[in-house]
């Protein structure tokens, strides 16, 4: 009791003492609000924000409320969801998935005074919408050279959702990684058109195991495709959005994390101090948005040292997984030698690099 | 293009798996169906028995305790709809469709305790020296028990419909239910136990997927397949024979068209997944047009009310 | 013994007081579950029947969106009805809910990004020809082969969804959108915009086409041959044909104006609030609709107050949702509920119900 009061009158004077200084809309209390495309426990994409949302809400205790409201459809119901929640009084709202990108802006230029931050997404049409994304790509580096120096029939697979660049980045990235360490490697892709369809997943891993192919990644939100793996016995896979570790140590000898907390910390962080300003944000393994899971006891430790060097050079900024000399796959120079991809060129990457066997479907 | 790496027995293996689950709520909804009852709610009930089999099988450690839960919870989903229709006589198509509604929330609600859990393992029969015969072993003799109880279903419902009496009067009871009535069958009666077996097929058939083909629980992960199951009993023309091959078409064309994309070849995946319909629709046209009483293809009662005037 | 005698004529009494009796059942049975979950069952309650129309900080808002969630209910229901009366079941309003949105798109796409004021309405007739083409398929299928209409309908909603997707991912993939599936925003482009018509009241063009609708509906069941001859094909098929309907026609007609009408709706929400051709852009509001047009006895002011009552439902879930951190799943179940119980309280309106001594078998 003694302590809270303490604490309480230790806040107050703080705030006084930010008050002559800060911005006038500095804030007491902050209501944060966020709209999931999926539900909150799906085991991947939308769980991993919420999870994040939880931190954000430790973090702050009793000055940020937050509200959700998960498996949202995109388009018109989430422009109507967006809206009551501004309505209601949030003073920040994060859409956290690309198909909300018009609604966030529509909403956006409704409510000038509530801020929106949105996930994955490009467009900004008003000063207070923001974006923000993470580097999954640097991960998929780490991942590959894993999988790269763990197969045996050096036939990798990877589980596409859709072809857009987020994905086909991925793709590239893994390939290049992978042959980085072992020039033997090929690399099949399957999409499945969906980003979460745990029977389809299931059967595109089967498919891929069906043909040879020892090492999985996969880039849909569900477990499925790491549950075949183990039905199979010896092939390799990863824990993708979340660490996945009860597959551990095998089939999953490692993971990528999407960790969005320290970014949602930040950023309800500045509108309770009235700092917050547009933004584009795209973060990788150094700034811990993108995290590494546990290399698992099933990795030799000349692997994991190699996964470790990788990692640690695209910490250092030493390394960038997308490093001339770089040829499309109709072996047309792309980046010269030494030369690093631009951000602009990544975001739109619309091609796979030269290795890679047959079309990105139209 | 790499077709060689495509095994044809391993991809039929993988095709019967993945057809199960449609075929037993097909199967379920084709008994429905021939006692004149149209329940467009199979995608409910199926979900439904995903999870509750899925929630047995983890709480009793036995995959088999699951699949009779996940019976039992279709079962129970589809007295709701029996009491609607039968005794209350409510639409049956609207019935249907907000059963599938409920069932998608219910199950989710229910379900989110389960999520991320495991459930046992159910191995595969050990079927001796029949599963080393090179290619058809492979094919047909590594699955297990629900697969081939699925085949045993199979042949038990044409059995049951073509050769026994209580068969026929529940097609009677489809094609007619006032002639059946006057004869002095009990329609309403009748009808729900059709209705409830349809129900536990289903859920037999949700149970599958979350327990076997995937194994794992998330909510709406049944993601049309009992839509599916709906069209499927179409195709066959109510028949179990043609059931099973028509949810071989209707399963095998995910499975082949993933292993087509990994032996390189590119294929248009919407235009291949809307296929089995088309030709649904060609099925039916044909039936209806091929004339002849018999041959007219869906059971005579199929969706109407039925009430007793006198 | 429990009898039910079949009452001459619907009873007006019943009529009126089932759907209330209904959704107070509902309130009671949800209210349990809502209690169960450990939230406060009469706040829940109020958050969804009470909130979206009468809360102050909500109500401005939330009314106009009434309109717009039930807009393309009522339109599609009022066709339905037509062939419901005369016992011809159409239950595959989404898929020409989908073909009516795809047909208006193409010649939206075709247009931009040209001006001129002559592009929505074409978008409009062929949003209108698109969906009355789906429904003709079964119309005349049954027509030619005596093939049953309620299941033809139902498997093309399946291949318009296939449609929809091959759509969204490919040709009418929007060329500047980074390459993620779905075509560009027809509510930017002025041109092919269906916009409020007045600001801040929901009413967009399909909300206006919904209540012609209502209208045109009363008047051709009461007043028009047509509507008596539809009548007279549900009541007794053999009347109707002696006295000269051919039911050839009267299929067709059905069909194709269930299908118009679907696809109109179609067209306006694509055009409006939902913005794009996108995979999820079919939200059931076909299946919804096949509901709506039963609960409202097929009556298009019943069919009008059905669309509005089950609009609420879903911006009353919603806002309770984000409120009262309501799972989704609840609110699907709440509303499954609430058809059950009106879909079972209608026999009263049709049946009396006698209580008898058994009878002995003559």
């Amino acid at each position: 009791m003694m302590r809270k009061t303490l604490l309480a009158t230790a806040a107050l004077g703080l705030g006084l003492a930010f008050g002559g200084t800060a911005s006038a809309q500095a804030l007491d209390k902050a209501k944060a609000c966020f709209i999931y495309v999926g539900p909150k426990n799906d085991g991947g994409w939308s769980q991993y924000h919420h999870e994040a949302v939880e931190k954000m809400q430790a973090h702050y205790g009793d000055k940020v409320e937050v509200q959700y409201q998960e498996s949202v459809p995109e388009g018109a119901d989430a422009e109507r969801v967006m809206s009551q929640m501004a309505l209601s009084g949030c003073n920040i709202i994060f859409a956290t998935s690309f198909g909300f990108m018009d609604a966030t802006n529509n909403v956006a230029g409704k409510f000038p005074n509530v801020k929106f931050e949105h996930a994955t997404g490009y467009k900004r049409e008003h000063a207070n919408v923001s974006t923000y994304n993470a580097r999954f790509y640097e991960g998929r580096a780490v991942t590959a050279t894993i999988g790269g120096l763990m197969t045996k029939s050096n036939k990798l697979g990877y589980i596409g959702s859709y072809p857009i660049p987020e994905v086909i980045m991925g793709i590239n990235a893994v390939y290049l990684a992978a042959k980085k360490v072992n020039p033997e490697v090929e690399l099949s892709v399957v999409w499945a058109f969906s980003w979460f369809d745990p029977a389809k997943e299931a059967d595109a891993a089967k498919a891929l195991i069906d043909q040879g192919v020892d090492v999985i990644f996969s880039h849909t939100d569900s477990t499925a495709p790491l549950i075949e793996a183990q039905k199979a016995g010896n092939v390799t896979g990863f824990g993708q959005a979340a660490d996945m570790p009860e597959f551990g140590p095998y089939p999953r000898v490692s993971s990528i994390i999407d960790d969005w907390a320290p970014y949602y910390i930040e950023r309800v962080g500045a509108v309770l101090e009235g700092k917050w300003e547009q933004s584009d944000r795209w973060d990788g393994i150094a700034s811990g948005e993108v995290k590494i899971g546990e290399f698992s006891s099933a990795v030799p430790d000349d692997v994991k040292a190699k996964a470790q060097e990788v990692m640690d050079g695209i910490v250092a900024g030493t390394l960038h997984p997308f490093t001339g000399p770089l040829n499309k796959q109709d072996g047309t120079q792309f980046l010269k030698e030494g030369e690093t991809i631009s951000d602009a060129d990544l975001a739109g990457m619309m091609f796979y690099v030269e290795g890679i066997k047959g079309d990105i479907p139209k | 293009m790499n077709l060689s790496a495509i095994d044809f027995w391993i991809l039929t293996a993988s095709l019967i798996v993945a057809s199960t689950p449609i075929l037993l709520a097909g199967l379920g909804e084709l008994v429905v169906e021939r006692a004149g009852v149209l329940n467009l709610g199979v995608e409910g009930m199926m979900i439904t028995g995903a999870i509750a089999g899925f929630a047995t099988a983890v709480h009793s450690g036995s995959p088999l305790i699951g699949f009779a839960g996940g019976a039992a919870a279709g079962a129970a989903m589809s007295l709701i709809f029996a009491v609607l229709t039968q005794y209350l006589l409510a639409n049956q198509m609207a019935t249907g469709l907000a059963l599938t509604l409920f069932g998608l929330g219910f199950s989710a609600l229910v379900g989110q305790g389960y999520v991320g859990a495991k459930p046992p393992m159910m191995g595969k029969l050990d079927l001796g020296p029949l599963s080393d015969i090179p290619g058809f072993g492979v094919a047909f003799f590594r699955h297990d028990l629900m697969v081939y109880l699925s085949f045993a279903a199979v042949v038990a419902i044409w059995y049951f419909l073509s050769r026994t009496r209580a068969g026929l009067v529940l097609r009677a009871v489809g094609e007619n239910h006032d002639a059946a009535h006057a004869l002095g069958y009990k329609v309403v009666r009748i009808r729900i136990l059709a209705i409830m077996f349809g129900g536990a097929m289903a859920g037999l058939g949700g149970a599958y997927l979350s327990l076997i083909r995937v194994p794992l629980w998330t909510e709406g992960m049944t993601s049309g397949a009992g839509w599916i199951a709906v069209a499927l009993v179409v195709f066959a023309s109510w028949k179990p024979g043609r059931l099973l091959l028509g949810a071989w078409i209707f399963g095998g064309i995910t499975v082949l068209q993933l292993n087509l994309q990994v032996a390189g070849v590119q294929i248009p995946t919407e235009y291949l997944s809307m296929s089995p319909y088309l030709i649904t629709i060609l099925v039916l046209v044909v039936m209806s047009a091929m004339g002849g009483r018999k041959a007219k293809g869906a059971p005579g009662a199929l969706g109407r009310s039925f009430h007793a005037t006198h | 013994m429990i009898r039910l005698e079949k009452r001459p004529t619907p009873s007006r009494t019943w009529v009126a007081v089932t759907p209330v009796l209904a959704v107070l059942l509902t309130m009671i049975a949800g209210g349990l579950m809502f209690w169960a979950l450990g939230k406060n069952p009469f706040e829940a309650i109020r958050t969804i029947f009470w909130d979206p129309l009468f809360n102050e900080q909500f109500a401005a808002y939330s009314r106009p969106q009434l309109l717009v969630k039930a807009g393309p209910l009522i339109l599609i229901a009022i066709g339905l009805s037509l062939g419901f009366r005369a016992g011809i079941w159409n239950i595959g309003a989404e898929g020409q809910y989908i073909m009516g949105a795809i047909a208006g798109a193409a010649v939206g796409l075709y247009f931009y990004p040209e001006p001129g004021w002559h592009i929505f309405p074409l978008m409009v007739a062929a949003g209108l020809v698109g969906g009355m083409l789906w429904g003709l398929i079964p119309g005349l299928l049954k027509v030619w082969f005596g093939t049953n209409e309620i299941l033809v309908s139902l498997l093309l909603v399946y291949v318009a969804e296939s449609l929809l997707a091959a759509m969204a991912i490919g040709k009418m993939k929007n060329p500047d959108g980074g390459g993620f599936p779905g075509s560009r925003n027809f509510a930017k482009y002025e041109a092919s915009a269906n916009p409020e018509l007045i600001a801040g009241t929901g009413m967009h063009l399909g909300v206006v086409t919904a209540f012609i609708a209502v209208i045109a509906a009363y008047v051709l069941l009461q007043r028009h041959m047509l509507g008596y001859n539809i009548r007279l094909t549900g009541q007794a098929p053999r009347a109707a044909r002696f006295s000269g309907v051919s039911p050839a026609a009267l299929v067709l007609i059905c069909m194709g104006a269930s299908g118009a009408l679907a696809g109109m709706a179609g067209l306006f929400e694509v055009t409006g609030p939902g913005g794009q051709i996108s995979i999820d852009f079919a939200s059931g509001y076909g299946f919804t609709a096949v509901i709506v047009a039963l609960l409202g006895r097929l009556n298009p002011i019943g069919i009008l107050l059905a669309g509005l009552l089950l609009a609420l439902t879903y911006i009353g879930g919603e806002l309770a949702q984000f409120m009262l951190s309501l799972p989704k799943a609840s609110i699907q179940a709440f509303q499954g509920m609430l058809l059950f119980f009106l879909l079972a309280l209608d026999l009263l309106s049709n049946y009396r119900i006698r209580l008898a001594r058994r009878e002995v078998a003559r």
